[in-house]
């Protein structure tokens, strides 16, 4: 095909043409093939549909999606577009509703997106109405598969997109299960506007590489864990990844201290270390595990602090990173406490995550004028497979493979 | 009593504190174990308690000025921010809570200025006790700033605080 030649001359995963980030055809046909195609799309938090009727509004790639609960409490997800003229059928980004009607015309739809009203079908006193062959059942917005697995609620457009277990295969269903053993609930929702294409957001996720060098905050005030271990998963399909890091039990609860009385002098240490004071969570020892899920979806540990991210192209240079934050259901108020005060290391202004803000945004204007140039994605190899240790670009690679599996480029 | 007066003069040097890079005076106008957190106005219709800062110290502080003058990596930026008339909404001897509009503008240093937040401080303020404070000129001290943003997106990155 024509667009091979045009971003890519070769089937290595080493060089990433620059013009991928940046061309608008590229962009639409990522809506088609990536998220309207054979793809698991995170909709929302299954705790966040507390009762019959509780509704969210999302996206998937840039096209507006409903959530919503219904009687038999399963949950739905249909085109927030009216099967009439088009218009958004749903405004808010939350709610409860008996039903659901387009304020443009007042078509009304079901809680499972089937198209159950027409205002004036049968014409207004004889005159106008609908034409006799017109069927209520014909119209609709296009409906969603759903999928719930521990408690994440993903949907797909595609009849062929396998279920979700299958998409996300043993390993990442394993690593997910860990996290959402139990109820959460959600403490917060914050969202970042990302001043680049998606592409970078979930490259920069995947990136083991560039953690320890961007992210200076626990080099500077030593509270590195020397003793650390860790690995990279990365699945078959090269899309999903883990990344994780293990801290030996018996230098946890000490290395703080310890590394705060050998620092020097002239050394800044935190004068609060209460930022930092933890429990255990996870009985395996893992204080960080960073999970994605293809296309755009993100669950981490970061110590007690836990969060789901969603990533939406919004445009071909903007993107939405949408942050929600939570806990379990059975935390303690200290329990809490810990995770609020940790949750100062993520989100727009985290000590370990604002660069990520940034970072995405100097690609995309260092790229510019530079469309026939590629980046290097050569650390730790050529391939995209599970790796010991995280100075690789292995699940950065995987998101390749898997994005030119689906594009077909 | 703490006066309209007071807290209108306090805002004027916290807001210019912030504004010309003085941020290491910035957690001198908190008590010792202030409340500080930026949040939205969705999170605080639905009762969500997170914050992107989360502070229940003036150490916190300090060390989120730390971390942005050793650690943290961002393009330099300033704020300006214009501070509305508080609105006070109770008064005792000791304390009192007032509301105070914001507008913050962001300008990099490319020259692009934006509105970069807007929204209303949730304040408790107290009498300083003793010589402590390095803005005792004013004599008082935030106990409690809830930082409410209208808008639930955040543009790149929050470095400077609100």
């Amino acid at each position: 095909m024509d667009d091979r030649n045009k971003h890519w001359n070769s089937e290595s995963l080493t060089r990433i043409p620059y013009s991928l980030y940046s061309d608008n055809l590229i962009a639409a046909d990522e809506q088609i093939k990536l998220f309207l195609g054979n793809t698991w799309n995170f909709l929302c938090l299954e705790a966040e549909l507390k009762e019959a009727g509780s509704y969210r509004t999302t996206h998937v790639g840039e096209t507006p999606v409903v959530v919503v609960k219904d009687d038999d409490l399963k949950i739905y997800a249909f085109e927030n577009r009216c099967a009439h003229r088009g218009a958004l059928i749903a405004l808010e980004k939350s709610g409860a509703n008996a039903n659901f009607q387009c304020v443009y015309h007042a078509w009304s739809y079901s809680r499972q997106g089937d198209l159950t009203g027409v205002a004036f079908m049968k014409g207004v006193k004889g005159q106008g109405g609908m034409s006799s062959s017109f069927r209520k059942e014909d119209h609709g917005p296009r409906k969603l598969r759903v999928a719930v697995f521990c408690g994440l609620v993903f949907g797909t457009f595609s009849s062929e997109t396998p279920d979700i277990q299958t998409y996300l295969g043993p390993e990442i269903c394993a690593r997910i299960e860990r996290v959402l053993h139990k109820p959460i609930e959600v403490i917060g929702r914050f969202t970042q506007a990302l001043p680049n294409n998606w592409k970078l957001y979930i490259e920069n996720v995947k990136d083991s590489y560039h953690a320890s060098l961007l992210h200076m905050f626990f080099t500077t005030f030593k509270l590195n864990r020397l003793s650390q271990k860790g690995g990279v998963i990365v699945d078959p399909s090269g899309g999903h990844h883990v990344s994780y890091s293990i801290v030996e039990s018996d230098l946890a609860d000490n290395s703080y201290k310890d590394q705060a009385l050998r620092a020097d002098n002239d050394q800044y240490l935190l004068k609060d270390t209460t930022l930092l004071k933890g429990f255990k969570d996870f009985d395996d020892g893992i204080t960080l595990q960073i999970l994605s899920v293809f296309p755009g979806f993100v669950l981490q540990q970061i110590q007690n602090c836990l969060a789901v991210r969603q990533i939406l192209p919004k445009g071909v240079d903007r993107t939405e990173l949408n942050w929600t934050y939570f806990g379990y259901v059975d935390d303690t108020r200290e329990k809490r406490t810990v995770r609020l005060k940790q949750s100062n290391l993520i989100g727009p202004a985290g000590f370990i995550s604002m660069e990520d803000g940034a970072v995405g945004g100097f690609v995309q204007r260092g790229i510019k004028g530079a469309s026939d140039h590629n980046a290097v994605l050569e650390m730790g190899g050529e391939y995209a497979e599970s790796s010991e240790g995280r100075a690789t670009e292995t699940s950065v690679r995987g998101f390749w493979k898997a994005y030119r599996t689906l594009m077909k480029i | 009593m703490i006066d309209l007066i007071s807290i209108c003069s306090f805002n004027a040097a916290y807001a210019m504190a912030i504004d010309s890079d003085n941020l290491e005076q910035w957690p001198n106008f908190f008590t010792v174990d202030a409340v500080y957190r930026i949040t939205n106005i969705d999170n605080v219709k639905d009762n969500l308690p997170a914050g992107i800062v989360y502070a229940d110290s003036r150490d916190m502080l300090e060390d989120r000025i730390a971390a942005l003058r050793l650690a943290n990596i961002y393009e330099r930026q300033r704020y300006r921010h214009i501070l509305g008339i508080p609105n006070i909404l109770s008064q005792s001897e000791d304390s009192t809570e007032a509301n105070t509009p914001f507008n913050v503008t962001r300008i990099m240093a490319t020259g692009q200025m934006d509105v970069f937040a807007t929204g209303y401080y949730q304040d408790i303020f107290v009498k300083a006790k003793g010589s402590n404070s390095a803005v005792s000129s004013n004599q008082i001290l935030l106990a409690q700033r809830i930082v409410v943003c209208d808008s639930t997106v955040t543009d790149t990155l929050l470095a400077l605080p609100l």
